[in-house]
């Protein structure tokens, strides 16, 4: 057997040697869960592309790895007064393509995101409220807006900036709405070519296969200084199988989000595993439709009432949660047990903040005292492929309702279903994620929490149709309160108002893993974001 | 003649409409794209602009009947997340499933036809046996675990071949094809052998039969009286013979391999049309799995037609048959 084994090994060496590429240890490749639909940094705001585009187009900002506001294009800003801004531009930047950046750039991209054909997710969120922009002298400007907006220097992270004299835009004049002498801007598509797709970032567009491979190329005048990797390559691998078997086999140098279950086996290979705490609290809601005679979908037993409208009820689901449970068992440690909707230390997280502790004799009497001894039996809709393990945190959920006398049986459906579901109120109760890609508290709070209100842009997410208007006050006062420690105040007070009331039910942050072969390093963020210049061999 | 080719297109046009009907009926209930489409962060009023930037707050007649006027001038539509005419993006993909396809196809009639001749000559032996039992095997594994286990084994163990991806391209006639490059084969091989197992043991099944078949043929007796060697034979006369039903079988399931070779490619991050269909299944990309449906649907039905054409062409019953019923 053994020289059967070995005369084998003999006999494929040569087609071994044949087959075998050379690696070259200056080259990157990443393999990526998801492909980002366009090269284009205004056309899609989804995670995918503003993780490429972070690598091509530079915002005025940035957010660091904790999703902090760092510089970026911009080396200072300051508050002039509530409602006006003040941006330095950083001196010696050129454009990829040789041309120098200056605020005429600035300006430029503000006018040309609005002007996307097609897409299917705006950036002009980001940019909302500007009302006046003023160029004191061409690394200097002013920003006015209608009212204080106070994440404006964590909104133009988001923003990449595209060069004005590229597309012809070098006299574009914004006023409000319309620009003038804007040129013709270029659409989505023409990005897919690298001479167009031109950006101040720390890697160039070298080809776009769409499907295949993105790859990138180093900006060697980058302002930063050269960047590690000569070259970048960003092959999407939807499978979470292929992906690891293509780490396991050298194609790739760095995956994301391995399964936990593959994890002994990556670091049987020699690979390593690096993990980092998310912007992502997994989270519980509930219908709490407070009109006569409405019961959510799926809950049977309650005598045609809604139960999830009393925050007895709401309060006895929470603790009859075993939160570090699903943390070490389900989750294989890759979560922390969450008592608010954003870890600490970002904005507006409280260092002090309780976890709901599991106490399912508490929650039976909450029950009791609710009206409901003998319990009630209700759905639990999940996501079964958009969280880490959604489904199975669901299942454990349920179980551990049902300890407590609520029988809760689960419906798992793929995203497109869910997602489509959930905004047509087809669910009585439900789990989903949110990833604050603000890093502020105010993110979850506005989607989750606030009364639902399509003039305000408030609650867009908040399907259960919980309503508070004191947490509501809190909220919207804080959106407009420029003067971070006053308004990190008044976030935390919101966050505690709203976990007191039960207003939505956390049960874990996701703790983000990547697996990478044996010399490298790679830093993680919380946005869970997968950046080259994150990513350092190791000494 | 006449009568009959009207009859046969009339019927093929009714067809690719009622499942222009259900394609996108079927495709309309499958969720709301906004949901997917959207940043979570975005507001209300960002969702709705969204919608009608789509076209998708009409009504859902509205919307099928500019589907309908569109796809009758050839316009099938423009890909939700790529912004690009969802048949253009497509047919980029289109080249890199060929080739998988193609070379599965050569993949399967090399392994299949000798293998099938040598279990055809010798039925009873213990190797034709062992090679009929085991295509049993290529029929009834399934292809994603045969793709799982390809990748381990030679990938991941021995790190002869790439687990994923399609490799360098080169450009030929305005397509990019990977065939010609020597990393592009390496990255074919795998998925390629996967595709190719189902038809190598179908293959084998034909070829062996036909060659049992044709072994008894009085000119391969007359050949053997002759004195001519047992290579010749089998080299001459009974592949050739046997080759016509194998050929026969595998131009039709050509198509079906182009088709469907969604799994394959899936297992494989192989950037054919199949892993898009996946991709914009996923993303809720409606104008792009529209556009696949009815492309694959368009195939199927103009190969039926032109088979069925064909028939009458060459044998009178049928279109003779087809008029009394």
């Amino acid at each position: 057997m053994k020289k059967t084994a070995k005369s084998l090994a003999v006999a494929s060496l040569p087609l071994a040697m044949i087959l075998a590429t050379p690696a070259f240890a200056e080259d990157l490749t990443i393999g990526l869960a998801s492909e980002p639909t366009s090269i284009d940094p205004h056309f899609h705001n989804l995670g995918p592309n503003n993780q490429l585009r972070m690598h091509i187009f530079e915002g005025l900002t940035q957010s660091d790895e904790a999703q902090r506001t760092v510089p970026s294009l911009a080396t200072e800003w300051e508050v002039v007064d509530d409602n006006t801004w003040r941006f330095e531009l950083r001196e010696g930047v050129t454009f990829s393509d040789g041309t120098p950046f200056d605020a005429t750039d600035v300006v430029y991209t503000i006018c040309r995101v609005p002007t996307v054909e097609n897409s299917p997710s705006s950036f002009v969120g980001f940019l909302s409220g500007i009302s006046q922009i003023e160029i004191e002298d061409p690394h200097t400007m002013i920003f006015r807006t209608d009212a204080p907006v106070p994440l404006l220097p964590t909104n133009l992270a988001n923003v990449g900036i595209l060069s004005a004299e590229n597309y012809g835009g070098e006299n574009v004049v914004f006023n409000g709405g319309a620009c003038d002498d804007l040129g013709t801007p270029p659409q989505a598509t023409d990005f897919d070519d690298p001479s167009v797709a031109v950006g101040t970032g720390p890697y160039v567009l070298e080809d776009f296969a769409r499907g295949d491979a993105i790859t990138l190329a180093a900006n060697e005048s980058y302002w930063g200084g050269a960047p590690t990797w000569d070259t970048v390559v960003m092959r999407p691998i939807a499978n979470e199988g292929a992906r690891v078997a293509a780490l396991l086999a050298g194609d790739v140098d760095v995956i994301e989000t391995p399964p936990i279950q593959d994890f002994d086996r990556i670091r049987q290979e020699g690979n390593q595993i690096a993990q980092g705490l998310s912007n992502r609290v997994i989270y519980l809601h509930l219908d709490q439709n407070p009109e006569e005679g409405h019961v959510p979908p799926g809950v049977e037993g309650t005598d045609g009432e809604n139960p999830f409208t009393d925050v007895r009820v709401r309060e006895a689901i929470s603790k009859a949660i075993d939160r570090q449970a699903i943390t070490d068992r389900i989750m294989g440690g890759l979560s922390v047990p969450a008592g608010d909707l954003l870890p600490y230390p970002m904005f507006g997280a409280r260092e002090d903040t309780p976890i709901e502790g599991y106490d399912p004799d508490r929650a039976r009497e909450l029950l009791a005292e609710a009206g409901y001894e003998n319990g009630f039996s209700m759905v639990l809709s999940a996501p079964n492929d958009r969280y880490m393990n959604d489904e199975l945190i669901a299942q454990a959920v349920a179980q551990m309702l049902a300890r407590v006398g609520v029988r809760t049986s689960v419906d798992a459906m793929t995203r497109s279903t869910f997602f489509s579901r959930r905004n047509e109120y087809a669910f009585g109760m439900w789990l989903a994620g949110w990833g604050a890609s603000t890093g502020e508290i105010s993110s979850p709070l506005i989607a989750l929490v606030a009364t639902r209100d399509p003039d305000t842009g408030m609650g867009a997410t908040n399907r259960q149709r919980y309503s508070n208007p004191e947490i509501d006050q809190v909220v919207m006062e804080a959106t407009q309160t420029v003067d971070p420690q006053a308004r990190e105040a008044l976030l935390q007070q919101a966050a505690e108002m709203a976990m007191a009331d039960y207003a939505t039910i956390p049960i874990h942050f996701e703790v983000t893993p990547w697996a990478f072969r044996e010399g490298l390093s790679l830093t993680p963020r919380a946005d869970q974001y997968t950046l080259a210049t994150e990513v350092e061999p190791q000494s | 003649m006449l009568v009959y080719l009207i009859r046969r297109i009339g019927q093929s046009l009714l067809v690719i409409a009622v499942m222009a009907c259900l394609v996108f009926l079927a495709v309309y209930a499958v969720g709301d794209p906004v949901a997917i489409l959207a940043n979570p962060e975005a507001s209300e009023e960002e969702m709705a602009a969204i919608a009608s930037r789509l076209g998708l707050d009409r009504p859902i007649w509205e919307q099928f009947f500019i589907f309908i006027w569109n796809a009758l001038q050839g316009d099938l539509g423009t890909s939700f997340v790529y912004s690009d005419p969802a048949l253009e993006v497509i047919l980029e993909r289109l080249p890199a499933t060929m080739e998988l396809a193609l070379v599965a196809l050569i993949l399967s009639i090399l392994m299949g036809v000798p293998l099938g001749v040598i279990a055809g000559l010798k039925p009873d032996s213990f190797v034709g046996r062992t090679i009929m039992s085991t295509s049993i095997l290529g029929f009834s594994l399934p292809n994603f675990w045969i793709g799982l286990m390809l990748i381990l084994f030679f990938a991941v163990e021995l790190r002869w071949l790439p687990a994923s991806g399609r490799g360098d391209t080169v450009e030929v006639l305005g397509m990019h094809l990977s065939m010609f490059t020597w990393d592009g084969l390496r990255h074919l091989l795998l998925p390629a052998f996967t595709l190719a197992l189902y038809k190598a043991s179908l293959v084998i099944r034909i070829a062996q039969a036909g060659t049992r078949e044709v072994m008894l043929q009085d000119y391969v007796r007359f050949a053997r009286a002759k004195g001519l060697s047992s290579r010749r034979i089998v080299m001459v006369h009974v592949l050739k013979n046997m080759m016509i039903p194998v050929v026969t079988v595998l131009g039709l399931e050509l198509g079906s391999m182009i088709a469907f070779a969604v799994v394959t490619e899936t297992v494989f991050a192989y950037p054919g049309m199949g892993k898009l269909l996946i991709d914009s299944i996923n993303r809720l990309d409606r104008p792009i799995i529209v556009a696949y449906l009815m492309m694959t649907v368009f195939i199927f039905v103009i190969i039926n037609l032109v088979v069925d054409l064909l028939y009458a062409a060459i044998d009178p019953r049928v279109r003779l048959s087809e008029a009394k019923g």
